[in-house]
């Protein structure tokens, strides 16, 4: 594609997205300006975006925001640490896949919220609580979707890889990983996912002073709904940037280019 | 190059309705830079055939025999082209692709690099070196493998089927750089496959296999000169030898070029 094209198509895909979220806010505004519920409760668009201004300017949101950034990073970054090589190992090893399996089963239905007490026990309020909270509930998909790409691997790139003398270490490297990054990509984008919905609930309930979900919980103390709508964008804005700019690139670098999944047509 | 030797090679397949041979006290010897094909209907046990003598499988009985050694496993001393495009590593180019076995070796960059593109222009891809496989077309992925699996410089050449998902057309073109290929290298080559016309084509001799249990039926050397033409009088009479050794002689099919399906 010439540099040109691709400029005139990124700004199609920017438009597009404009709109989408345009329309969105087209009705909430139509609702908040109805009357039908408390301004107080639900603040018109202009409000709330006053709020968000104020709470950047002032540098509060965007220490919230630095916060939960932090625990979702590092909680992540522990799950992808975690997950991917666990993953491999149970795709490749039957002994490893029926020791780990069993537990990965009855651990992942339980929700990461309802360990949230139970950590703050152990771990007090702050900081590791809310990554510990994060790692677990990221784990599972980035788990998961590694073991399943790893199965997914064709054959034939063993077999050829074999027969041109590569080692366990090098098939790993060099044939394993790139060969199940479809799968791969697609758990680290859930596990973000996870990690966020984690976040929030774990700062709800143990965190103190900072945090996006801290920030929203403590705001109905004082009935304050644009704050917590002000930091509901935070988490959608930050959580678009991630998953258009951040796994959109990651996802155009590798599979895309390489053919090993396609755009949709038209 | 080096001689292979098939001794007695026996494999039994353990299926769920009880133990199958797959190939039974199969026996031939494959001389230093000789172009060995092994034709036979479907389930004669080519495939099979072909994958102990690569190392993926190892039979019940028997030996391989590579330059009088006995083997068993995979080694560098085989490359391998299989029929499904998919062999190779979409997130590599042609180029990374064909320096794959190199870069195994431990060969430094450049080196390999130098050396992945003289077999890419071996067959003809010069201009493709950093193209991805879903960009190149069928017959030139094959040619990526080919030169993928010369590149580690292998005395022997495994080919198993690799121009059968081919158009009729491509697959003439690919032959036809296949005997190029061959006669510059001159490596050792088995070529498994089921057209008779390709065996004819490219095959110093050509073994003949028959199904249940997979075992020789006979062997057929082909003293035609190369570059051989498929449309000369004596190139149709080799086909009809080998067809009528099928079991496919002339009043089932006119034997041009005919193919028993799969």
């Amino acid at each position: 594609m010439t540099g040109v094209a691709q400029a005139v198509q990124n700004r199609r895909s920017i438009l597009r997205a404009v709109a989408t979220i345009a329309a969105a806010a087209g009705v909430y505004q139509a609702l908040a300006m109805s009357g039908v519920f408390a301004p107080a409760l639900l603040p018109k668009l202009q409000t709330i975006l006053s709020t968000l201004i104020a709470m950047l300017a002032d540098g509060t949101m965007v220490r919230h925001a630095a916060y939960t950034l932090y625990r979702v990073l590092f909680g992540f970054a522990l799950a992808t640490a975690v997950g991917i090589p666990l993953g491999i190992v149970m795709a490749r090893f039957k002994w490893v896949e029926n020791f780990f399996l069993p537990l990965v089963s009855a651990l992942m239905p339980i929700p990461s919220f309802s360990l949230v007490p139970l950590f703050m026990l152990w771990f007090g309020i702050g900081n590791l609580t809310t990554i510990l909270i994060v790692f677990y509930a990221s784990t599972f998909p980035m788990l998961f979707n590694t073991w399943t790409g790893v199965r997914a691997v064709n054959p034939l790139w063993l077999r050829a890889a074999g027969c041109m003398g590569a080692d366990e270490r090098k098939l790993f490297w060099k044939v394993i990983i790139p060969g199940a990054s479809p799968f791969i990509i697609t758990g680290m984008r859930q596990a973000f996912l996870r990690s966020w919905i984690a976040v929030v609930g774990a700062e709800m309930i143990a965190a103190s002073d900072w945090g996006l979900g801290w920030v929203i919980f403590d705001a109905k103390e004082f009935l304050q709904a644009d704050v917590m709508m002000a930091s509901l964008v935070m988490i959608g804005a930050i959580g678009f940037v991630f998953e258009r700019l951040v796994f959109g690139s990651l996802e155009r670098l590798t599979v895309l280019r390489w053919g090993m999944v396609r755009l949709a047509k038209g | 190059m080096v001689p292979i030797e098939i001794r007695e090679v026996t494999l039994i397949y353990d299926t769920p309705d009880g133990k199958v041979p797959g190939v039974k006290d199969v026996s031939f010897n494959v001389d230093a830079s000789e172009f060995v094909c092994i034709v036979g209907p479907s389930g004669c046990g080519k495939s099979t055939l072909l994958n102990i003598i690569a190392g993926f499988l190892t039979p019940a009985t028997g030996e391989i025999r590579i330059g009088g050694k006995p083997v068993s496993g995979r080694g560098m001393d085989r490359g391998v082209v299989f029929q499904d495009f998919a062999q190779l590593f979409p997130w590599r180019t042609a180029l990374g692709n064909v320096s794959f076995g190199l870069e195994m070796k431990g060969v430094p960059k450049a080196e390999r690099e130098r050396i992945a593109r003289e077999q890419l222009r071996l067959v003809k891809l010069e201009k493709f070196t950093s193209a991805y496989p879903h960009h190149l077309s069928g017959g030139m992925q094959q040619r990526v493998a080919i030169a993928r699996a010369l590149a580690y410089n292998p005395a022997i050449l495994l080919m198993d089927e690799p121009f059968a998902a081919l158009d009729a057309l491509t697959r003439d073109d690919m032959q036809r750089l296949l005997a190029d290929v061959w006669q510059k290298t001159r490596k050792t080559v088995i070529y498994v496959t089921h057209n008779v016309a390709e065996a004819v084509y490219l095959a110093d001799r050509v073994i003949v296999m028959t199904p249940h249990p997979g075992t020789v039926k006979t062997e057929i050397r082909i003293p035609l000169s190369r570059p051989r033409d498929p449309l000369s009088a004596e190139f149709i009479e080799w086909q009809k030898t080998l067809l009528r050794e099928l079991g496919q002689d002339e009043n089932r099919s006119t034997g041009i070029g005919y193919e028993p399906t799969t």
